[in-house]
């Protein structure tokens, strides 16, 4: 097995992915890809805070993201790679051979337009998903694995 | 520090703080010692600027509904560097009834009475 879910979501590590989707795909490691999260020790330790042991929890650059996305992918384990805003999954996409992309929260700021209950985007937003759907990525979102995955052209 | 009583202010998902206060208000008649603030609809920045709205610059405990995830990540980053304010987890209706009435304590110090009132009421029921 390898990466089960590549997600991004503004709140990173919390209930959804740790328990809704954690759970049900068996997740055994967890990869934040966040250049400002990878350079603070204190903000790790608050992302481990509630992982369970079982769990192990890795911080990335996007850059080594990137070069560490093959062995991931090879890893016996079932994994999550997080990313927490448009522009990390952009950067790592083109960076790496990223081919899906979960959409699991991007939330209310002034200039968005709410697209789903969980999704916000503004038109600059929406064009970066497009864009990074024309260039190989399938994106959908689905919040927790009992939604409907809702395919890109139905909300940008 | 103020020597206003603290503020307890639930931070959970969903509806549960919510929940939480009308059931301490139910039981005690206090109807000014909590605020309820919900992660929905929230990104981290949104989030944080409620609990800024809640605690309004007054000494409080933040009663955390899990040890880890988004309530908690934004109430320790809120937190941090702050002694007007203090973060416990697992936040149950037992530690909440005992804080309303001992509410004239450093953050630090209701933190701490806090844990033991909340574990103390978790038993397994004899039947």
């Amino acid at each position: 097995m390898s990466i089960g879910l590549y997600r991004l979501d503004d709140r990173l590590i919390h209930g959804q992915v740790v328990v809704g989707w954690g759970q049900p795909l068996s997740c055994r490691f967890i990869v934040l890809v966040d250049d400002e999260v990878r350079a603070s020790d204190w903000e790790q330790d608050l992302y481990r805070m509630g992982v369970p042991e079982s769990v192990e929890v890795l911080f990335a650059s996007v850059d080594e993201a990137a070069a560490q996305l093959p062995a991931w992918e090879s890893d016996a384990r079932v994994g999550i790679v997080l990313v927490g805003d448009i522009d990390t999954a952009s950067r790592l996409a083109s960076q790496s051979a990223l081919r899906n992309l979960n959409i699991g929260g991007v939330h209310h700021r002034p200039g968005r337009i709410e697209r789903l209950r969980y999704v916000y985007l503004s038109p600059d937003e929406a064009a970066k998903l497009r864009a990074l759907a024309a260039s190989g990525v399938q994106v959908s979102a689905q919040d927790v694995p009992t939604a409907r995955p809702v395919p890109l052209t139905e909300f940008t | 520090m103020s020597d206003a009583p603290l503020r307890g202010v639930i931070v959970s998902h969903a509806a549960v703080a919510e929940a939480l206060v009308a059931a301490v208000r139910a039981i005690t008649g206090v109807d000014d010692a909590l605020v309820a603030v919900s992660n929905e609809g929230c990104d981290q920045q949104a989030l944080r600027e409620r609990l800024e709205r809640a605690t309004d610059s007054q000494p409080a405990l933040l009663f955390v509904d899990l040890p880890g995830g988004s309530c908690l990540t934004s109430s320790l980053r809120y937190a941090r560097g702050n002694a007007q304010l203090a973060v416990v987890t697992g936040v149950n209706l037992a530690m909440l009834l005992d804080f309303v009435f001992h509410r004239d304590a450093s953050p630090a110090e209701a933190a701490k009475r806090a844990t033991e009132a909340g574990g103390k009421a978790i038993k397994v029921g004899v039947v």
